[in-house]
């Protein structure tokens, strides 16, 4: 019974947060620019007004229009279960969980890409190709980066395999699990979340032609992905497990409202990378979790 | 060099009686006219002029080293005639409306099309023939004639092969409201609003343009404080569009700050043309005969304060862009036009210095206040998209300086004068420097001193073949930026 109620607890935290982020994101973009910017529930009340809505559907799209969504989003919470909070562990933890999780992301770039070519626009298909293109090497550097933590930890289970040591090995993988944070999100600069370019979007435009709660659920969806890697990312640097639950859950909170806060600033100083240029930096993301693999591989040798 | 053309020569601005053009048989005209144009001339218009069942062609060629216009024409004629975009691509539009308007073919045309009209089965321009790329791995990509942002529509057609663009197409012509048509028999009581409305955002240039038409038949030309009052709107429309334009192009790369800022001031420098007009945009200021609104010493001395202020704070916002090497790394090296492809289209303005061309008509063809005060031609070689905005920056600079200098020596006398009667059987030509580039207008009267013809060139009328240019070997997410370098208008290509 307190096993079910504890799920439910933890599925609502995810669900009920994730889209704080971005109105945290806006405001943090909109207070550099000297605006008074969009209230941080602005997303909440978009997936409110979405939900009501009714859907307009091509003729020519098949049922994986709706699917791929719906699959996406539960493949993104299901992956969501799996990360551990801390101390309070995971809703379900086994041995090599941690591929589990990055196959359900994949799983859920799949649905997204499959929904799109399912409209037949050119801009759709443009967009899964950038999408899938460009995740070819970002999950080079996720991969990377989990078996820098694998090697330092011994462990394939992400309860025991997230807790890091301070140092250079931190750092690196901060640096490179960051950049993949911005590029699996679809942050500035690799793609720009406000354009209404669809020459030049990478994830919008996979999503131009859904509407409704499917538009509802791909929002939420993304929103969940980036709390997901934020808090990864603050896994992955902090040693939270170690910490008392309050203190743990402090540290956590202020972690991912850091993250936050640095993909705006990010946002609001850097323009947009050409797209031949992204692949560069996510090579560099790519290398930096390298480094920090060697140096959890050599530098616990010495 | 014009000194020996067969061409009558005009200054800009000024009229010249209808029979005193030498006119030509239709193959020997283009003939002359492709000479002269290999003799360095620019082609400013080209268009027919109906007579009885026949139509005349006329051509206004800009010798800009000279600093003078020339102006020929063919017999009256119908059917076909050779074509000289063949030889000389900056006749390629031309050609095409001129056949859209009259009938009149140019043979050996190589991609004659309608410029703005449906085709017979009245399908959107859209709907026309495009030229298509063949190959497996090429794919068409058709965005509008509605887009995403609130911008004006028109249809663009690209064949790519992955995210390179190999070719780019674009159909106008969803605004055609008949500016030309309107215009025949006039001037009406409703001319110089719609020649304020040609192209909103160049307001005071076509409006100028029209006015200096008006003097121009009338024999004389506006009091100097009006056409100094004519200066200081025309830069005043270039500050705020020049930085309107950055702060897009800021937006387009996801540069917030500049981007940010650029927005708001666009607003400050558009307030000054309220100040000055009580018009944001500086509707009801230039009348023929002269101005309808004065600046008064206390308004021009708060002018004077708040232009600094603006000037500053753009200054500012377009130094963050240039020290941002992650915005000059987007526009260095995209979308290049060649010096040679921009000689050989005509491009004008902005685009054209933007590729090394000095084309001012500031400068080349100085008119009205420019006859006495120039602000230095901004050139920036390159031609690629980083050149263009770098263009930008450096006239908000000498606009800026030029604004100041002028307010400081303001023109006195008279705000208007009435204007005589038009001449009968008279062509005019006036040319103005608008923000884009040369706006370009050509009257003819009849007997009666009313327009038997009336010609309105847009700049943008010029560029857009410039932009097709850009995108070649461009990748495709990089349209938007090309785009916005050039920002041209639909509606002044349109009419």
């Amino acid at each position: 019974m307190t096993l079910i109620l504890h799920l439910i607890l933890r599925l609502a935290l995810w669900l009920l947060l994730a889209p704080l982020l971005p109105g945290i994101i806006n405001k943090v973009k909109a207070w550099v620019a000297g605006r008074r910017g969009p209230p941080v529930l602005q997303l909440y009340y978009d997936l409110a007004k979405l939900w009501k809505k009714s859907v307009v559907l091509s003729q020519l799209a098949s049922p994986g229009f709706v699917i791929g969504p719906a699959v996406g989003w539960v493949a993104l919470v299901g992956a969501a279960l799996l990360m551990p909070l801390g101390p309070a562990g995971s809703a379900l933890s086994f041995r090599g969980d941690v591929l589990l999780l990055i196959y359900l992301l994949a799983l859920a770039r799949f649905c997204t890409a499959w929904a799109a070519m399912e409209t037949g626009s050119a801009f759709e298909g443009m967009g899964a190709a950038r999408e899938v293109s460009y995740a070819v090497l970002a999950e080079a550097a996720i991969i990377a980066a989990v078996l820098s933590l694998i090697v330092h930890t011994g462990s394939v289970s992400l309860i025991t395999m997230l807790a890091p040591s301070p140092g250079a090995g931190a750092a690196l993988l901060a640096a490179g699990l960051f950049t993949v944070l911005l590029a699996e999100n679809c942050r500035v600069p690799f793609d720009d979340p406000n354009t209404h370019l669809e020459l030049t979007m990478i994830h919008e435009a996979m999503v131009l032609d859904h509407s409704g709660p499917p538009l509802a659920v791909i929002l939420h969806g993304a929103s969940v992905k980036l709390l997901l890697f934020a808090v990864l990312l603050v896994q992955a640097v902090l040693p939270i497990g170690e910490m008392t639950p309050p203190a743990a859950a402090g540290a956590l909170a202020a972690g991912v409202l850091l993250v936050t806060i640095s993909v705006g600033l990010v946002e609001s100083l850097l323009a947009r990378l050409a797209f031949r240029r992204v692949p560069l930096l996510l090579t560099t993301a790519f290398l930096l979790c390298v480094f920090a693999l060697l140096v959890a591989w050599k530098g616990d040798a010495t | 060099m014009s000194s020996t053309t067969p061409f009558a020569l005009l200054a800009n601005a000024t009229s010249l009686p209808w029979a005193e053009i030498p006119a030509w048989p239709a193959a020997e005209f283009v003939r002359s006219t492709a000479t002269e144009l290999n003799r360095g001339a620019r082609l400013c218009a080209w268009f027919g002029v109906p007579e009885g069942a026949a139509t005349r062609l006329v051509a206004v060629l800009a010798f800009d080293a000279d600093n003078t216009l020339a102006v020929g024409r063919s017999h009256p004629l119908t059917g076909a005639y050779p074509t000289l975009t063949d030889t000389h691509p900056q006749a390629h539009l031309f050609e095409r409306e001129v056949w859209e308007q009259h009938g009149l073919k140019p043979e050996g045309h190589p991609w004659l099309k309608p410029v703005r009209r449906s085709n017979d089965a009245g399908n959107a321009p859209a709907l026309r023939e495009f030229f298509r790329v063949e190959g497996g791995e090429v794919h068409e990509v058709a965005v509008g004639p509605v887009h995403a942002g609130v911008i004006e529509p028109g249809h663009f057609r690209f064949q790519c092969a992955g995210e390179e663009v190999l070719h780019l197409e674009i159909a106008l012509g969803y605004q055609h409201r008949g500016i030309e048509a309107a215009l025949a028999g006039g001037p009406h009581r409703a001319t110089m609003n719609q020649m304020e409305t040609v192209a909103g955002d160049t307001t005071i240039a076509h409006a100028t343009a029209h006015a200096s038409i008006m003097e121009a038949l009338a024999g004389t030309e506006a009091p100097l404080r009006a056409q100094w009052l004519r200066a200081l709107a025309l830069e005043l429309e270039r500050l705020a569009s020049h930085t309107g334009d950055l702060g897009a192009l800021a937006g387009d790369v996801a540069f917030l700050p500049t981007m940010s800022a650029c927005g708001k001031i666009r607003g400050d420098f558009l307030n000054l043309t309220a100040l000055l007009c009580g018009n944001r945009f500086g509707r009801g200021l230039v009348r023929p005969g002269g101005c309808r609104h004065d600046l008064d010493a206390g308004r021009a001395a708060q002018l004077l304060e708040r232009l600094d202020n603006a000037l500053a704070e753009t200054k500012q916002a377009v130094e963050w862009f240039w020290d941002a090497a992650s915005v000059r790394a987007r526009f260095e090296n995209v979308g290049t036009v060649h010096p040679a492809q921009a000689a050989d289209v005509g491009l004008v303005g902005l685009a054209a210095r933007a590729c090394g061309l000095v084309r001012d008509v500031r400068y080349d063809h100085p008119a009205g206040w420019h006859r006495f005060a120039q602000a230095p031609v901004a050139v920036w070689p390159g031609g690629d998209v980083f050149a263009r905005a770098k263009v930008r920056s450096l006239e908000i600079e000498r606009s800026g300086d030029y604004l100041r200098e002028q307010l400081a020596a303001p023109a006195e006398g008279a705000l208007r004068d009435e204007l005589p009667p038009p001449a009968p059987d008279t062509l005019a030509v006036a040319l103005v420097e608008g923000w884009r580039g040369e706006v370009c207008h050509v009257a003819l009267t009849d007997a009666s001193g009313r327009f038997r013809r009336y010609k309105v060139i847009d700049p943008s009328f010029h560029n857009w073949m410039g932009l097709a240019l850009a995108l070649r070997g461009t990748a495709i997410s990089d349209f938007p930026i090309c785009n916005k370098s050039f920002n041209l208008s639909y509606c002044g290509v349109d009419l």
